[in-house]
């Protein structure tokens, strides 16, 4: 397969970024698209040019560290999954692909395709976690009933690998996706209700603070979600919102 | 922008039902009738004063909204996603809304303008109880205030006279045209803002999403809809 791919390059923070052409060739139908990145950079460092910077880890759609836009969309054409996982078959021989870095404000380009996400970090600093007592008395998670339905939701919630696929898919570039899925999973166990008021109000606040857009509900992040974190986290990300600003001191 | 839009999207169930009385073959009785209710009753008032505020209040906080979120992403993608994950009208709510905001302007000052301030003849209306179908209308002048009297027998009504108004308007192509072009824009826009102010004030339950759908489905289409079939039955007639 021969592509040409047009991928923006950006030296770092400070400077301006532009879209390079680049040829592909020798591509075959089973490799990832990381794979095929990997093939275009052997060739640019053959060539002493710079090869083109992008965030990858586990390469197995679990670390949420791949982060490009294909085409206009997070991780690509396909459904339900991260770049890392796409493989070049949903391609064909002579197509010209974009590839961008995710784009928000809040999500600096460091080079290329490489943004800092620390805003999710400082975001799930703010409140995402349970407090847990680590003396030596900790108590059995399983000693506590939780209804099989709950869990479930939870379990779902938390499959939320904070890739940021939801803030480069928004128009608004909001983060409402990752931070319903952080306070859900924790708001649906009772695990996590001593801390349930403040977690949510330190979250959004964390949130805001960092630059991100209001949620207008057009439904794209849960649309371009690898793990297909739904809108119902959103929502119950609002009611955990409006009962916390309700009844908080 | 949910609690505001809410209220406004159950004030049009209410302007439509005032509106469809001009659909009603009696010179206009029933329509003004309705206008000089709205217009006098002290509740009717109050709340209108506080419609009027709230409109502009969702196009003040939608502005906003629109302006921060813009901030967002100084760079922008070379492709976009389209519509390939999300409605259109969900990202086009900020010009839906201008549109509608537009029309306001003109339709306010088309009726209510000239009602309350402008130049309208005023009419009235005797009805024998004894025989409903027939309304007695004369035209008659040197009235500054609206009558509506209903006795055993016989009800008498001095009103002004919006129905012509109406009807004069209507019979321009081009009102016609602008009226119905706006009812789309409304259609488009509770087409995404219904379910979505829902959405907003937390309200995402499987038991309850189909009913918010199928209100939605009335409130975006069908609502719109019988609003823009009156000007077009008025040009028409």
């Amino acid at each position: 397969m021969k592509l040409t791919l047009k991928i923006w390059r950006q030296n770092n923070t400070q400077t301006k970024g532009e879209l390079k052409t680049y040829q592909v060739d020798n591509i075959t139908d089973d490799m990832s698209f990381l794979e095929m990145i990997d093939v275009l950079n052997e060739g640019l460092v053959q060539k002493n040019e710079g090869p083109v910077a992008f965030d990858h880890d586990c390469r197995e759609g679990i670390c949420g560290m791949c982060s490009m836009v294909i085409n206009g969309k997070p991780h690509g054409p396909s459904d339900a999954v991260t770049t890392c996982q796409l493989h070049m078959r949903e391609f064909k021989d002579g197509d010209t692909i974009f590839i961008e870095p995710f784009r928000a404000n809040a999500f600096p380009v460091l080079k290329d395709l490489v943004v800092d996400r620390g805003a999710f970090d400082r975001i799930q600093q703010a409140g995402g976690f349970v407090s847990v007592n680590t003396s030596g008395n900790t108590i059995d998670a399983n000693a506590i009933p939780v209804p099989k339905e709950n869990a479930d939701m939870a379990f779902d919630a938390a499959t939320c690998i904070g890739c940021g696929a939801c803030v480069a898919a928004c128009k608004n570039s909001s983060a409402m996706l990752f931070v319903s899925a952080k306070v859900s999973q924790f708001a649906l166990l009772p695990q996590g209700a001593p801390e349930r008021k403040e977690r949510v109000l330190k979250m959004v606040e964390q949130m805001d603070k960092e630059g991100f857009g209001a949620c207008t509900n057009t439904g794209a992040c849960a649309a371009e979600c690898p793990k297909e974190i739904s809108l119902e986290n959103i929502a119950r990300l609002n009611r955990e919102y409006l009962s916390a600003s309700f009844s908080s001191k | 922008m949910s609690l505001t839009g809410l209220f406004l999207t159950s004030f049009l169930v209410v302007h439509l039902i005032g509106n469809l009385q001009l659909l009603k073959a009696d010179s206009g009785f029933s329509f003004n009738a309705y206008a000089v209710f709205m217009t006098t009753n002290p509740l009717i008032k109050t709340v209108s004063w506080g419609l009027y505020a709230i409109i502009i209040l969702h196009a003040v906080k939608g502005l906003a909204l629109a302006v921060e979120n813009k901030k967002t992403r100084n760079v922008k993608y070379a492709v976009d996603a389209g519509n390939s994950n999300s409605h259109w009208t969900s990202r086009n709510m900020g010009i839906l809304g201008t549109i509608i905001l537009a029309f306001i302007v003109v339709h306010m000052s088309d009726f209510w303008f000239s009602y309350k301030f402008g130049e309208t003849p005023w009419k009235k209306y005797t009805i024998e109880f004894a025989n409903p179908e027939q309304i007695n209308v004369e035209e008659i002048s040197g009235v500054t205030k609206s009558v509506n009297i209903v006795s055993e027998t016989h009800q008498v009504l001095i009103a002004k006279d919006l129905y012509l108004k109406v009807k004069e308007t209507f019979s321009n192509v081009i009102f016609v045209i602008f009226y119905v072009l706006s009812m789309f824009a409304i259609m488009f826009h509770l087409w995404h803002g219904f379910a979505s102010a829902f959405q907003s004030l937390g309200i995402n339950h499987p038991k309850y999403n189909p009913l918010i759908r199928s209100l939605g489905i009335v409130m975006a289409v069908i609502v719109p809809l019988a609003f823009a079939i009156i000007p077009v039955y008025m040009f028409l007639n």
